[in-house]
């Protein structure tokens, strides 16, 4: 089941001196559940707890244990794939075998041929859509500590073990390799990010490892058919990181292939400090990971009805939010005040606002520029409506509308109460005139200088001298005159006098 | 089918199976393997294109159990078995060598 | 004295728990040295147990269905605290921190857990002389294997060592031994006994089945021990009958398959007769006997020896000196793992480790693996259709007597066809048992199998009890 597709948008990479290259990323993404236990045991699925406090003879992999499926992760999978517009699909769960010791059982119990959630598509703020191939369930693994060599992993001289964390339940989503630069890649995982907050699936910290993040990334020449070779980057643990390795990638691919090196299939780390990927698991003879169907698990068929209920309460997400927002307020969903709105979840109050008659360019601008702060969203849509009329109206400058704002913040008071209180008033457009002559009369040496910087072009010395009178006059007004009215005035007397 | 077990499938498949085998070994293995196999070879007389697998015997889905946090095992008692331990963790020598 | 009786004894008051405990640890003191049933016998914990039954007893609280009755656990069953070794120097000396599920059940029931057993290394093999601690004798005849892989709990019944054991059965490793030892075992239906705790060999064949001397007792053990479990989930959550109850009501009417392809030229004809013989016997009980046949049935040791090896090689992944277990130091842990498993595994182990990973091998899963459960679903098919026709299905249990120590053990393959009877059962997930009929010709045990539907375990029960009360002396 597919959307009539958004316009795809092919964003260029924006990174310097790689024009004639095309950069391809494919995201994985994996999040841990926020459920209560863990995915095949009643284990605390809990961060931050004394080594191997939270094990059980199902999570250690011990002799004789079986694993038994976490109802409420098969909820959060089906609400994460339908968030991602998905397919559901009925799945089994299979075992994914290759020896590591923080894996309890040699073996990941994950889901290879049949997973629950495929073929969906996410919209991002800049206009784009990438492709979800598939999000599927899987098992987490255990934490290793490596002790020696700075505690990375090479030329460690031992490494220690704790499984509190293995068989914590994960969603592993994977992207279409549509993603063209490592903005967009940003935004995607970002996109994402809102999103599995928004469905309470995930509290999806990159810091704290509850959402990892994967690059697949390839290079080919503008025009080419066929995806280049591709490497894996990990590592990666902020959205900073993210798009320094993909930049970095590109660079040393491009690199190789210009020098007529073969680019090695193969899985890189990013080093954070050093500011580069390095050499990890060649995948050249790709891992024989021996998939077959989990043997101790039963399918899962979660049926029209389950899908349903997760559809009818699911909360609108990021996208919807956006086009519903930029439909209200007559812009594109890509404005950034509109992705701003949305992100800190004060779009409802902006929708609101608008329909309580406010003016939806002063509304978003005041979303955008001076609502960053926590409790915006407790605001009055009527009083913020309120706010913009009296600006439009010009009865309160932009300046003097930011602190009535702030005031309305604090006291909750509505806005023509609070600027009566405060004594402003903006000044009538005939006083105003009079005040900037009065001005001009005073500084004749500078008003002959802009006089004379205005007719040359000079838009430095203009800005300046605009500066400085506008200065005089915010001083004369005692900051009740509007700085755009001024703007305007001085604007066509220099006009009149040149 | 596919042609009988090599040596070198058998010390690949060892390698998978983290076994070491010496080289007298592996021709046992082979042999004793290939004759496994070779009589597996009878199921080729069978017609089965339309049959679907059987994964399980059973015809059960959706077993499911509750999200609720339940007892665990006494860390002691899990670490004392353990062959090396070190801070209330399990203790292993390098997990990879030096970075090429 | 039946584990029936006895139980119902020590309910009465009759008799001590502890007196009869001490009995049959006398017994293991004089002839287990003969006979190595047990890796460890249990003496101390079985006599704190029994003086438990006892005092319950004198409280006038339930001592439970099998109280003070001693039963001997195949090694692969997990008893907190206890070695749980699996016969395999790997987990030599693992304490399991838990009890599997029939643990739990048989000490809720009042049951006296007397020793581990010996087994064939992680139950493969048919002789139980695939033991990393030394092979267990035959009691009727210490020159012979007691067959495999439940050697020691077949054994312990035979010789007298308890009146109950626990074994587990994957392709036979119940009713195999059953046969060869001249007791009776049963495998139960795929998911009617909870297999958390049994220390897994192949996920989607294993069961947990009782041993005992006769069919009621062996109806009892399995009464106790059967349920849903949620910790398993491929349990059945089906409601389990009361088999003792319906025990006696006969075979009047019931209709009686003998599988053709299983009489044929692979079985001794020592062996067939007897089965002709139980057979006719039903027969002048009230059955209809019948010619059945299982065409598959004949593949099924092909589809066997690659779908439990390939789930083997990866339940025995975990065994890798990490957690608990042998560990043989390296240099990095890869190596540590290479050291630890080469050491600790077995022969037999090894062999079926990487002919389970071939089988799963990228290029080869759909030619082996993925073929043999095809072969799986024509075997579950043929028995679907042979039930229509017929109640219950009888065959041979084994090819042969019980052989002699290194008569098959150079031979793997030959070692798999003492499993061609008993397969096809665990393939297809469904209840089978063996039932001591009469000895061959060389006077050794010879046992009859006898099949039924999934979830069949009543008329399966009757069939059994009949057979017993016409057995041969």
């Amino acid at each position: 089941m597919t959307d009539t597709a958004a316009p795809y948008f092919t964003a260029k990479h924006g990174i310097a001196g790689l024009d004639e290259w095309e950069l391809v990323v494919g995201l994985e993404v994996h999040c841990e559940l926020a459920t209560n236990t863990k995915m095949f045991c009643s284990c605390a699925n809990h961060f931050g707890d004394e080594p191997n406090t939270n094990v059980c003879p199902v999570c250690l992999g011990l002799p004789g244990s079986l694993p038994v499926v976490n109802a409420e992760a098969v909820e959060l999978a089906i609400r994460i794939g339908r968030a991602l517009n998905c397919d559901v699909h009925s799945s089994v769960f299979a075992r994914k075998n290759y020896f590591y010791p923080d894996m309890p059982k040699d073996y990941q119990i994950s889901q290879y041929d049949r997973p629950i959630n495929a073929d969906g598509w996410l919209d991002l703020a800049d206009g784009s859509r990438v492709g979800i191939t598939r999000a599927h369930m899987e098992e987490d693994t255990g934490k290793n500590t490596h002790a020696g060599a700075g505690g990375r992993i090479h030329g460690a001289d031992y490494s220690l073990i704790d499984y509190n964390r293995a068989g914590v339940p994960l969603v592993e989503i994977v992207s279409e390799p549509d993603i063209r630069s490592p903005e967009q890649a940003k935004t995607y995982v970002a996109e994402l990010r809102t999103i599995l907050l928004a469905i309470e699936a995930s509290d999806a910290k990159m810091e704290e490892g509850s959402m990892r993040v994967d690059a697949n990334v390839s290079m080919r020449r503008l025009g080419e058919d066929e995806f280049g070779t591709r490497c894996e980057v990990k590592n990666l643990n902020s959205l900073r990181s993210l798009g320094r390795a993909i930049e970095y990638e590109a660079r040393r691919q491009v690199d190789l292939i210009v020098s007529g090196e073969r680019i090695k299939q193969q899985t890189r780390h990013w080093d954070e400090e050093a500011g580069r990927t390095r050499d990890g698991r060649s995948k050249e003879e790709a891992e024989d990971y021996r998939y077959f169907q989990e043997p101790d698990l039963m399918p899962i068929e979660p049926g029209q009805q389950w899908v349903d209920r997760v559809d009818a309460a699911m909360p609108k997400l990021p996208a919807a939010r956006r086009n519903a927002l930029a439909g209200v307020a007559g812009v594109d969903p890509t404005t950034p005040a509109v992705v701003v709105a949305v992100d800190r979840q004060l779009d409802e109050l902006a929708i609101a606002a608008i329909a309580a008659g406010g003016d939806s360019n002063r509304v978003l601008t005041h979303i955008e520029q001076n609502l960053a702060v926590d409790g915006a969203g407790g605001l009055s849509p009527v009083n913020l409506a309120e706010l913009t009329l009296m600006e439009t109206n010009s009865e309160l400058t932009a300046t003097q509308a930011k602190t009535v704002l702030a005031e309305m913040l604090t006291s909750g008071a509505a806005p023509a109460a609070i600027a009566a209180a405060k004594g402003f008033e903006a000044m009538d457009t005939g006083a105003l005139e009079t005040m900037v002559d009065e001005v001009i009369a005073a500084h004749p040496a500078e008003w002959a200088d802009y006089v004379a910087v205005a007719a040359a072009g000079d838009d430095k010395k203009i800005k300046k001298l605009v500066g400085f009178f506008t200065g005089k006059i915010m001083q004369a007004s005692k900051g009740q005159a509007d700085g755009k009215a001024v703007n305007t005035l001085l604007t066509s007397k220099v006009g009149a006098a040149g | 089918m596919s042609d009988a077990i090599t040596r070198d499938d058998v010390a690949h498949v060892a390698m998978l199976a983290k076994l070491r085998v010496t080289p007298d070994e592996l021709d046992r293995y082979t042999s004793q393997l290939g004759a496994i196999l070779d009589h597996a070879r009878d199921m080729e007389a069978l017609d089965l294109d339309d049959v679907p697998p059987t994964a399980h015997p059973l015809p059960l889905v959706n077993v499911f159990r509750l999200d609720e946090v339940g007892p665990g095992v006494d860390r002691a008692e899990v670490l004392a078995n353990a062959p090396s331990t070190q801070d209330d963790r399990f203790r292993v020598p390098a997990i990879l060598g030096e970075e090429p | 004295m039946s584990a029936i009786e006895l139980a119902r004894a020590v309910r009465a008051g009759e008799r001590s728990a502890r007196e009869i405990v001490d009995g049959y640890l006398a017994t293991i003191a004089e002839h287990e040295p003969t006979i190595h049933a047990f890796n460890l016998v249990t003496a101390d914990e079985a006599r704190a147990a029994a003086d438990a039954v006892d005092a319950k007893v004198a409280e006038g609280r339930d001592p439970g269905p099998l109280a003070g009755v001693p039963v001997a656990l195949k090694d692969n069953l997990c008893t907190r605290g206890i070695p749980t070794t699996c016969s395999s120097k790997i987990l030599a000396g693992w304490r399991p921190p838990y009890d599997a599920t029939v643990v739990q059940k048989l000490a809720a029931a009042g049951a006296v857990s007397v020793g581990k057993t010996n087994l064939d290394e992680f139950a493969m093999g048919s002789s139980t002389e695939n033991s990393a601690f030394g092979p267990t004798r035959n009691p009727r005849d210490p020159e012979r294997v007691p067959g495999g892989s439940s050697g020691g709990s077949a054994a312990a019944v035979a010789a007298g060592f308890a009146p109950l054991s626990l074994g587990s059965d994957t392709g036979g490793s119940i009713r195999q031994p059953a046969s060869l030892c001249g007791v009776v075992g049963v495998k139960p239906t795929y998911g009617l006994v909870s297999r958390y705790g049994l220390v897994a060999f192949a996920s989607s064949l294993d069961q947990i089945g009782p041993f005992a001397a006769n069919v009621a007792d062996a109806a009892l053990l399995l009464e106790v021990i059967a349920g849903h479990d949620p910790r398993d989930s491929t349990s059945s959550p089906e409601p389990v009958p009361r088999y003792t109850q319906s025990l006696g009501d006969g075979v009047a009417g019931m209709r009686v398959g003998i599988i053709s392809e299983l009489m044929g030229d692979g079985i001794a004809p020592d062996v067939r007769r007897r089965v002709e013989e139980a057979a006719e016997h039903l027969a002048k009980s009230g059955a209809t006997v019948g010619e059945a046949s299982v065409p598959a049935a004949m593949f099924g040791l092909s589809a066997y020896y690659l779908i439990a090896p390939a789930e083997a090689s990866s339940n025995l992944a975990r065994y890798d000196g990490v957690r608990y277990g042998l560990r043989v130091d390296g240099a990095t842990t890869a190596e540590m793992m290479e050291s630890t498993r080469t050491e600790g595994f077995g022969v037999e182990v090894k062999r079926r480790i990487m002919l389970g990973t071939y089988a799963l091998s990228a290029g080869y899963y759909e030619a082996f693996y993925g073929k043999a459960q095809k072969v799986r679903t024509l075997i579950v098919r043929d028995f679907a259709a042979a039930y229509e026709q017929f109640d219950v299905l009888l065959s041979p249990t084994a090819p042969t007597t019980a052989f002699r120590f290194g008569e098959k053990a150079e031979d793997p393959l030959a070692m798999y066809l003492s499993d061609v009877c008993t397969i096809p059962t665990n393939l297809a997930g469904q209840p089978a048992m063996s039932v001591p009929f009469g000895v061959g010709d060389d006077g050794m045990p010879v046992g009859v199998q006898v099949l039924a539907p999934t979830l069949g375990e009543v008329p399966m029960f009757r069939a059994a009890a009949v057979l017993e009360a016409g057995a041969p002396a």
